[in-house]
């Protein structure tokens, strides 16, 4: 089925159709992470993968075009490469434990410590939390700290924007020196390029 | 979508119980599935779902973005503090056990709590942040365009 929807994807042109195909793409990994015993990454999935992220995609393309232009590029390079990371991908798959196995890296190193230890020292019932929130204490502090620094990324290169235009303006309106008004325009015009150019794509 | 009645009236019904599960999630995340991170984006959709039905201007009444933005990096203080906390009474930085030095276990309870506080607060203004900013650059669409 993910196999299926992704190549929905990849043979769609609507792109509205698009995101809604990759909202049912990340849906259908929560419920493998579901069948795969990882409740906690399933959730993450669906709200994050489905949820969150289409919704994102949406407001991204009511700034855009709904439909993708042909492209005129010939695709073999492109399936070319795509075929050989793959293989390369599977490759490295055959060294891999079995599925499950218990003598599998992930069973022995680290994971039977925490579980032996989280009962007592912990006292959580839910393993996940404690790792997350108290032996990785560092790790999630650095998460949210990337999080936050995205959100500042976005901040600044969406509605910064916004903030610095009407300020130019409001400079143009006060001061009428010619020297100002050429300025202005050039960074208005600068300004303007991004959005534009999206629009009549 | 100012026509679109059973949207609009779902969407009362849906906010609260949505805020009250991501609420759920949050503080019972230590029993059950879940942590800051889904509580955050669970709050935040709230919101957005909010926004995207009613309008932009509706829901920054509610939640101003002023007060995202603060709500952004309170969470990263509010994580960081719990830190400093245990620091300064004598613990490693985010040793839980300096929150109830008595008792280990009651300690650990309290720091994840805090500390799954404080990320649930940064995602949820960070999504919300994030929303705003896409939506207050949007051309209204008009809903036939759909």
């Amino acid at each position: 089925m993910l196999v299926v929807t992704a190549i929905a994807v990849v043979r769609m042109r609507s792109l509205f159709a698009m995101v809604m195909l990759s909202g049912v793409f990340s849906l259908l990994s929560a419920l493998l992470f579901v069948t795969l015993d990882a409740v906690d990454v399933a959730f993450t999935e669906a709200a994050v993968g489905a949820g969150i992220s289409t919704v994102l995609m949406l407001g991204t393309l009511a700034l855009t075009s709904r439909f993708e232009r042909p492209s005129k590029h010939s695709p073999l390079i492109p399936l070319f490469v795509v075929f050989v990371a793959g293989a390369a991908l599977i490759y490295g798959t055959l060294d891999m434990p079995n599925f499950g196995a218990a003598d599998a890296p992930a069973q022995t190193h680290v994971a039977p410590d925490y579980l032996a230890r989280s009962p007592h020292e912990i006292g959580v019932p839910n393993v996940v939390t404690g790792i997350l929130a108290s032996y990785r204490g560092y790790d999630t502090l650095g998460e949210t700290a990337v999080v936050f620094t995205a959100g500042i990324g976005v901040l600044l290169l969406i509605s910064g924007l916004r903030g610095r235009r009407r300020r130019d303006d409001e400079d143009e309106a006060t001061e009428r020196g010619p020297g100002a008004n050429v300025q202005n325009a050039a960074s208005d015009a600068a300004l303007n390029t991004g959005p534009k150019t999206g629009g009549q794509a | 979508m100012r026509h679109h009645l059973i949207l609009r009236v779902v969407t009362k019904f849906l906010v609260g119980t949505i805020m009250l599960y991501a609420f759920y999630v949050q503080f019972h995340g230590d029993f059950s599935p879940g942590g800051g991170f889904q509580a955050g984006v669970i709050m935040a959709v709230a919101f957005i779902l909010y926004g995207v039905v009613f309008s932009l201007e509706q829901v920054q009444r509610v939640f101003p973005p002023w007060i995202v933005h603060k709500l952004a990096a309170l969470g990263v203080l509010v994580y960081g503090v719990t830190g400093l906390y245990s620091l300064l009474t004598g613990f490693n930085y985010l040793d839980y056990t300096a929150l109830s030095p008595h008792h280990p276990e009651h300690g650990q309870h309290y720091g994840i709590l805090l500390v799954e506080l404080g990320v649930g607060i940064t995602v949820t203004g960070v999504m919300v942040a994030i929303y705003y900013a896409f939506a207050a650059r949007n051309p209204i669409i008009s809903d036939e365009e759909w």
